[in-house]
């Protein structure tokens, strides 16, 4: 600590001020976002940098209405919700197999699994379309939530497995020896040991499906299970250059993960590095 | 004859015995393999079978809809690179990925390294910059096609500061265009890049950088020779991972461009979906998902060797 590198020099300081004003750069398109919201219709085109001369909350109220956000936040939360609980139950059996089986086949399981984060995601939809459009499962949540639980299950048993690797077995030796069924052993003993890495994928996979705008353009247009992105979209092309009542939309459909993002912050960025690390 | 038939059982019940002191409990965990199979459906249901159904539909005419359809073998690839959008579509993936990879990362570990010091505020710093990171992709790019328009805040900045000669309408602009789409996707990636480089940084042990500090190196010695290498593990994710979100970006130019103007923004991936579900050329649209596939597995593979094989010569 005494060798420099650590202190807080002048230079320092200027460093941070140079940081802090790229900072608010960065944040410009948000400061747009929150005044352009609450512009009446005249001050749009005539001011976009400016404050606003009068609040107009009304936008929010008709950007509510309008794209039946009340409708596409229910349909984001059952969606990532549905999926989020899959991934975890689902990946944490299957790594948790894999962790504790030696030999030869979890090896090959594994290696299923985690090549499978690395197969790109496009050459498949075409085939997934017309498979679940046969099953009748476009255009329902059933079908969206299974949907994302093939696509994020590799990234979900690669990170729980990583970290069931690294647990001690002294627990569930001990549970099973008692005569604990392998269900109960898990569920009671090992799935509590597992929340540091179940809150890292239920960060990672629930923003990746929470923001997805792809898949349900796909497999949900149309149909009154839209999700917020592609609600968004839809209000978008239909009230074109109505900019404030856009953005009324795009802040109401941005502030559940925004508010997430501020509460959370560290939590997230950890879950995001801790599944880059592992 | 007795003799050679007893012997063996004998000496089965005889060696467990003797090791049984030594042996680890006899109920090891473990877990049923059935448990395994409700994930491996998905897997396969959802990643590999129809990976391999895309594979095949690419050489056919297949319309999506008809039962019937014909094998056409290369037909499909000879007409997307007949195809004037389609080719224009491949070279802007493509640069758009170099651009944007490159930008990205380079300002993600500038930031990495600028915020992993002293500095006070650096935990709400970090946060500002990885915030786009979190946020729709679909409507953060929104707000920036307001930016760009020919009245949006952008112009109005650059009529500000004198530059009026400077404005037009970026995101109509067939030469600024995908510049403008790149700024975005950059503005978009390099929280998450910064993040892994924080990661990286994290893992040096600061003693070795105080310890060259010591012996005389400047701060570019310092980064070159110490930081850099051994940032290698991060900046093998940190790339690899970047290169497979660029090449495969579609909602910024959904939300910006459409594609336009005159195809100058579209990706593989925009004309893959309207090809596919427009116009109903699943075949064709599987090809071009087939090609985007290979460039996305050429490029993230390679990467992965050569920086592997740097990360190798560093240790």
């Amino acid at each position: 600590m005494s060798t420099g590198i650590q202190r807080y020099t002048r230079r320092t300081l200027a460093r941070e001020i140079l940081l802090i004003l790229a900072g608010l750069v960065w944040l410009f398109p948000f400061y747009l976002l929150l005044m352009t919201s609450v512009k009446p219709d005249s001050q749009i085109f005539s001011a976009p940098t400016d404050l606003p001369t009068s609040l107009d909350i009304g936008n929010y109220a008709e950007a509510w209405s309008t794209a039946h956000l009340g409708r596409a936040l229910l349909n984001s939360v059952i969606i990532t919700g549905g999926s989020v609980a899959l991934l975890i139950v689902v990946g944490s059996l299957c790594a948790y197999t894999i962790a504790r089986r030696p030999g030869r086949w979890s090896a090959v399981f594994y290696l299923l699994f985690v090549v499978g984060i690395i197969v790109p995601f496009q050459l498949g939809l075409i085939p997934l379309y017309s498979m679940m459009r046969s099953l009748g499962l476009v255009g329902s949540y059933v079908g969206i939530i299974l949907l994302y639980g093939g696509l994020w299950i590799p990234m979900a048993v690669f990170l729980y497995t990583g970290f069931i690797r690294a647990m001690p077995r002294d627990y569930e030796e001990a549970a099973l020896i008692d005569g604990a069924t392998p269900f109960r052993t898990f569920w009671r003993v090992i799935f509590p040991q597992l929340r540091s890495v179940t809150a890292t994928v239920a960060t990672l996979c629930g923003i990746l499906v929470w923001n997805d705008f792809f898949t349900p353009l796909i497999f949900l247009s149309g149909t009154d299970k839209v999700p917020l992105p592609l609600a968004i979209y839809e209000f978008v092309g239909s009230v074109a250059t109505r900019w404030n009542l856009v953005f009324a939309g795009i802040l109401v459909a941005l502030l559940p993960v925004l508010i997430l993002f501020v509460v959370a912050q560290r939590q997230l960025m950890r879950g995001f590095s801790g599944g880059i690390k592992s | 004859m007795t003799t050679t038939l007893d012997a063996p059982p004998a000496a089965k019940t005889e060696r467990p015995l003797r090791r049984r002191p030594r042996r680890r409990p006899r109920r090891r965990a473990t877990a049923p393999l059935t448990w395994l199979v409700p994930g491996l459906l998905l897997l396969l249901t959802a990643r590999y079978v129809p990976t391999v159904l895309g594979a095949n539909y690419a050489f056919t005419d297949w319309n999506g809809l008809s039962s019937v359809y014909n094998i056409v073998g290369l037909d499909n690839f000879t007409a997307i690179i007949n195809n004037q959008d389609s080719r224009q579509a491949l070279v802007n993936t493509l640069v758009l990925a170099v651009t944007v990879v490159v930008a990205g990362n380079v300002l993600g570990l500038s930031l990495a390294l600028a915020l992993d010091s002293a500095i006070k505020t650096r935990n709400l710093v970090r946060a500002v910059f990885f915030a786009p990171a979190v946020l729709s992709p679909l409507a953060t790019a929104y707000i920036w096609r307001y930016i760009f328009q020919v009245d949006g805040p952008f112009n109005r900045l650059l009529g500000a500061v004198g530059l009026d000669s400077w404005e037009r309408s970026w995101l109509a602009d067939p030469t600024w265009a995908q510049w403008a789409v790149a700024v975005v996707v950059v503005w978009q990636f390099s929280g998450l890049s910064m993040i892994i480089f924080l990661t990286g940084l994290q893992s040096i042990p600061a003693e070795l950088a105080e310890a060259a500090a010591v012996d005389g190196a400047g701060a570019w010695r310092r980064f070159r020779l110490i930081t850099l290498p051994l940032l290698a593990p991060a900046t093998t994710i940190a790339l690899t991972l970047t290169t497979i979100m660029a090449l495969g970006i579609f909602d910024q130019v959904v939300a910006l461009t459409g594609g336009g103007p005159v195809g100058k923004t579209a990706t593989l991936s925009t004309v893959m979906y309207e090809q596919t579900f427009s116009l109903g050329r699943f075949g064709y649209g599987t090809a071009l998902a087939l090609i985007l596939t290979l460039v996305i597995t050429v490029a993230s593979v390679t990467q992965l060797l050569v920086l592997r094989s740097r990360e190798r010569r560093i240790r």
